[in-house]
């Protein structure tokens, strides 16, 4: 199976005043198409940092990305937006939906940036999915947290991504309804075929994964097959 | 790699503006509201004076009854009629003077001003009568027309007599309008209109009687009034006779207004800026708000450009709906100025919609939006989509090329407006540097202020007070912001304050506890003992008798009128050499002249050249200063005098003020008449001694000033009232650009008082620190705003208005702490929901 992430020799270092932190240095690792994939670790170990280099969302100091077979590195700010709309799929741990669209646009925002006519109807579709059919036309203040964080899913399957970074999509949520959306985000990832990559501190939400790479200092302490 | 998403057209962006925009409405309401309240007040402003400039220049002719006039306070010279007669003859003639009319009907008397008409005038326009035909009748009738007002308040009716004079013309009709007067102008002494042919049997003509000549022309619709002016008006300054065309007099007109039109543009101008402030800060405010979604967008795909222009267009968007409805008010509005100031302005307003004028207001909308939200708007360039990972305190980084280019730009536009409404780049550069100094004092006040409590700072104090002084200068600080934004608008609301004031202190009129209010003119020699004895034979005191002595300006330094007159280089204002004046002599100083320059004589002899003190405006007009030898025209006798002594006059005091005063003891003997004042203490004594005055001196002119006070009096209310209505405007908009400025610190304290609220802090700390925060701020931003509006009145008043400026304490006691109240109000107004809910709800609800 071919890779869809590479990462080579990365490093990232943060300036904080007029000392330089290192957040994550020596980090090599590959992910293959369709895998699911986990990164654990804890707080300040890096997890997030590493997401947000691997989604083209920060630039690291030094190292490659290679994301669905393009160099991060190459491309410019707006070229890592245009990849990510075509092939990147987020779920955040706050939900970030956007306040002033109802459920029914939040949803639709990837697919119309595509110019996809059909940006509607599949938004519909997959809201259904997640069993929010009757929310069409809620603005996200209107819906409690784990309604929010089902539109949230259903927008990062609405652009049929190669691959889904999920940033502890059940952080905000209680047990049980964090549980209820991780069953959902497998599901719809299984039926979809999609890379799923999910940055946790939940062990047991990493365990669903296949594979565990388990972060320390800003270093790879050790990658996993469960 | 292509990064352009194709299908991603401009109608997508729209959308994404129009859903996003639809949901921020509330928010977007301070914006919408700044620039709604600006375009209204400069649309309504520009509109009515286009109109009113249109209509004096179409109606030119009819305010004037003929295309031109040649006019003379003196019978015509034989150069003159010479003139006359080569122009083919005059039209129509008039001859006109003020006099008391007596009504025997019913025992009323009025001073009225007296036309004597010949020939066909008015040649446009129409004299309005009731009935509609005592117009043409009058003439063939010899009957008189009495202005409409008169014969109602005196209740007379067609076919009374009135008497002027020596003789009783039978009333045939009431005059509604005639030409040329309005309304305010003509209630001193309303017109009375009777055939040229009775003139002579009044017997009012004699000397000393203040009368005018009028000779009306109609002529080809292509004569050239310009050529007519540039080659007559020379030749007939000469002859002591003027030309009018109906050119002249409107534009005339137009200058009467002036000063009025240039506040009602700084009221425009200052409308307009505070619009923008109001725009500047709630875009700012605004846009910090949505850099969290434009940080999601970008996650999701859409590009830098894509973001900027959802909102430039949502911005734009809402420019183009402020503008239409700006504008819709302003033309709303300025139907109501001709109601208001009908009495003020002697032609009839059709207010018609000016299509520039709308168009600007509608561009303006756009312009000012898009260039007050471009800076923050530079921004979202900025945002990173890390932003969604966890939340970035720094600001994003700007450039600042593009910072310094949208700067520009924004004084560009304030230039070009100023220059639009000013029409004249000078004053438009000053105002634009007025802004800027305004500006970079303001922020000068604000870091003085925090690098002083950060040195200074007293650590003795209290937790509150010490929270409160701290929240002033720590990172995060909002003191520039709100020093800038809150003294930018004090300041200008309290210049708006300050002009009004000038202004209308230049027309006030004081009511002085021992001044005349009734003024005798024209009493000649002969009568004065007569009528002194009849004053005070109605226990009525006499508190002036002035003697009046007519004469002209013959030679100035040595070089006679005629040469000055004819020397094209010469600066002497014409006036002087052709202007009668009514001189007089006496021993001092009167209360509303000052010594300005030289010494005062008051007393002197024929033997000596005669020491004479003239008025400022003489001396600056007639090029001339102590040490300077004038020489007069007093009815044909040399008199030769030397300037001793200049001095200031406060024309507008309602007393009899001269441009020339001559020492006691040279003019006793000249021909001259009296003017006389008295107090009269109610309206049945003024009637009483008006009616025994008119029987026994017919020539004698009352003016009762009582009646023309009441009158003035009115006519300021109606402009103070306009005037205040429009300030009121500003004022308004200054009110929504701070609550903008101050919602702008809600975004900034609501963290920290929910932190502190989260840790334990009592709601009255809460609002005690805050509270306090607000009111140093609220102090620092007004005081500043009003000394600097205080400095920039100072200069309009000298530079623009031409006159003097003594503030007002009104910005002290009522603006200044209205400004701190308000901004403690609205601080507090919107801090209270962090005291009312749980921490949690609120940082959910606010930040999430």
């Amino acid at each position: 199976m071919a890779h869809i992430l590479k990462v080579q020799n990365l490093k990232k270092t943060y300036s904080s005043g007029s000392k330089e932190l290192t957040v994550l240095e020596d980090i090599n690792f590959e992910i293959q198409e369709k895998e699911t994939f986990s990164i654990v670790g804890p707080s300040g170990s890096g997890k997030t940092t590493l997401l947000g280099l691997c989604a083209g969302l920060d630039q690291p100091d030094s190292g490659s990305i290679e994301l669905c077979g393009t160099n991060l590195q190459q491309l410019d700010e707006d070229e890592r937006a245009f990849l990510r709309n075509k092939k990147v799929g987020f779920v955040f741990q706050d939900f970030q939906l956007i306040p002033t669209l109802t459920a029914l646009e939040n949803v639709a925002v990837p697919l119309e940036l595509q110019g996809d006519p059909r940006a509607e109807e599949v938004s519909r579709d997959l809201l259904s999915k997640v069993g929010l059919k009757d929310r069409f036309d809620h603005y996200p203040s209107q819906l409690s947290g784990g309604e929010k964080q089902r539109v949230a899913v259903a927008r990062a399957f609405s652009n049929r991504p190669s691959i889904l970074f999920a940033d502890e999509p059940t952080g905000n949520l209680d047990e049980e309804t964090g549980q209820k959306v991780v069953e959902l985000l497998m599901e719809l990832n299984t039926a979809a075929g999609t890379t799923l990559v999910i940055v946790t501190h939940d062990l047991e939400l990493a365990q669903k994964t296949q594979r565990i790479l388990r972060l320390k200092g800003g270093r790879i302490l050790k990658t996993e097959a469960v | 790699m292509s990064t352009k998403n194709q299908k991603t057209n401009f109608s997508w962006l729209l959308k994404m503006a129009l859903r996003d925009g639809k949901s921020s409405a509330r928010k977007l309401a301070l914006f919408m509201a700044s620039i709604v309240l600006g375009i209204a007040a400069v649309v309504s402003i520009q509109s009515f004076s286009h109109n009113l400039k249109k209509n004096i220049a179409l109606q030119s002719k009819a305010l004037m009854g003929a295309d031109y006039i040649i006019d003379s306070d003196k019978p015509l010279t034989a150069r003159v009629e010479g003139i006359i007669d080569s122009l083919g003859g005059a039209d129509g003639r008039e001859i006109s003077f003020a006099s008391m009319a007596a009504f025997p009907g019913n025992q009323g008397t009025k001073l009225v001003q007296v036309r004597g008409i010949e020939g066909g005038f008015p040649f446009y326009g129409e004299l309005e009568t009731q009935p509609s035909t005592a117009a043409s009748q009058f003439l063939s009738e010899n009957g008189a027309l009495v202005d409409a007002t008169v014969m109602l308040q005196l209740g007379l009716e067609v076919g009374d007599p009135v008497k002027i004079g020596d003789i009783s013309i039978p009333i045939v009709g009431a005059l509604k309008s005639v030409p040329g007067s309005s309304s305010v102008f003509s209630s001193v002494a309303p017109p009375v209109l009777i055939p040229y042919s009775l003139i002579e049997q009044t017997g009012l003509i004699q000397t000393g009687s203040r009368i005018d000549y009028k000779y009306y022309f109609v002529a080809e619709p292509t004569a050239d009034m310009d050529r007519l002016d540039r080659d007559l008006d020379p030749i007939l300054d000469a002859n002591e006779a003027d030309l009018d065309t109906h050119t002249s007099t409107s534009e005339r007109l137009g200058r009467r207004y002036e000063n009025f039109g240039k506040f009602l543009n700084l009221v425009a101008f200052i409308a307009l800026l505070l619009g923008c402030v109001g725009i500047a800060s709630a875009i700012h405010i605004y846009i910090k708000e949505k850099l969290k979604t434009i940080a999601i967008l970008k996650c999701l795909g859409i590009s830098k450009k894509q973001s900027f222009m959802i909102f430039l267009i949502q911005i734009a968007g809402i420019g183009l709906l402020g503008g239409i409805i700006g504008t819709t008010i302003g033309v709303l509005l300025q139907q109501l100025f001709p109601l208001i100031l009908q009495d003020f302005i002697p032609i009839e307003i059709e207010i018609s919609l000016e299509p520039r004028v709308i168009f600007i207001g509608i561009l303006l909308g756009v312009l000012m939006s898009v260039l007050f939200a471009l800076y923050p708007l530079i921004g979202t360039l900025y945002v990173s989509p890390l932003q969604t990972l966890r939340v970035e305190e720094s600001n994003p980084v700007r450039s600042r090329k593009a910072g310094l280019l949208v700067l520009s730009g924004i004084f560009l536009f304030i230039f070009l407006f100023s220059f639009w409404l000013l029409e004249d780049w000078l004053y438009a550069l000053s105002f634009v540097g007025g802004v800027i100094v305004t500006f970079a004092l303001l922020a000068g006040v604000a870091n003085l202020f925090m690098k002083a409590i950060r040195k200074y700072f007293p650590k003795s104090w209290g937790f509150v007070p010490r929270q409160s002084l701290l929240n002033l200068f720590r990172p995060q600080n909002q003191t520039l912001i709100l020093v800038i934004t809150i003294g930018v608008g004090t300041f200008l609301i309290s210049t708006l304050y300050f002009t009004k004031d000038v202004l209308l202190a230049q027309a006030s009129l004081e009511e002085q506890a021992n001044s005349p209010n009734m003024i005798l003119l024209d009493v000649q020699n002969d009568q004065q003992q007569k009528v002194v004895n009849t004053i005070q034979s109605q226990e009525i005191p006499l508190l002036e008798n002035i003697p009046i002595v007519t004469m002209r300006v013959e030679s100035i330094k040595g070089r006679p009128a005629d040469e000055i007159r004819e020397d094209t280089t010469s600066r002497v204002n014409g006036w002087v050499l052709r202007h009668e004046f009514r001189t007089t002599y006496r021993d001092s100083l009167i209360a509303s002249e000052v010594l300005q320059e030289g010494e005062w004589i008051g007393k002197a002899s024929m033997n000596d050249t005669v020491p004479i003190s003239i008025s400022d405006n003489f001396a600056e007009d007639a090029k001339v200063g102590p040490g300077d030898a004038v020489s007069f025209n007093v009815q044909g006798v040399i008199l030769n005098t030397v300037v001793k002594s200049v001095r200031t006059v406060d024309w507008s005091r309602m007393q009899l003020n001269f441009s020339i005063v001559f020492p006691t003891g040279v003019l006793e003997d000249a021909p001259q008449f009296r003017v006389l004042t008295t107090k009269v203490p109610n309206e049945e004594a003024s009637a009483n001694l008006q009616q025994k005055l008119v029987d026994q001196f017919p020539n004698v002119t009352i003016i009762d000033l009582r009646q023309v006070l009441s009158i003035i009096e009115d006519l300021l209310t109606k402009i103070s009232w306009l005037i205040n209505f429009m300030a009121f405007f500003s004022i308004l908009t200054g009110i929504i650009v701070l609550i903008g400025a101050v919602r702008t610190s809600k975004y900034q304290r609501i963290r920290e008082s929910v932190l502190l609220r989260t840790i334990g802090a009592r709601s009255e700390q809460i609002l005690k620190i805050l509270a306090l925060e607000y009111l140093y701020l609220g102090i620092l931003a007004a005081l500043s705003g009003i000394i600097l509006s205080l400095i920039s009145a100072q200069l309009l008043a000298w530079l623009v208005f031409e006159t003097t400026f003594i503030p007002s304490w009104k910005p002290f006691l009522i603006l200044f702490p209205g400004i701190i109240l308000l901004v403690l109000i609205v601080g507090l107004g919107n801090s209270l929901g962090v005291i009312k809910s749980p921490p949690l709800v609120v940082l959910r609800k606010e930040l999430g």
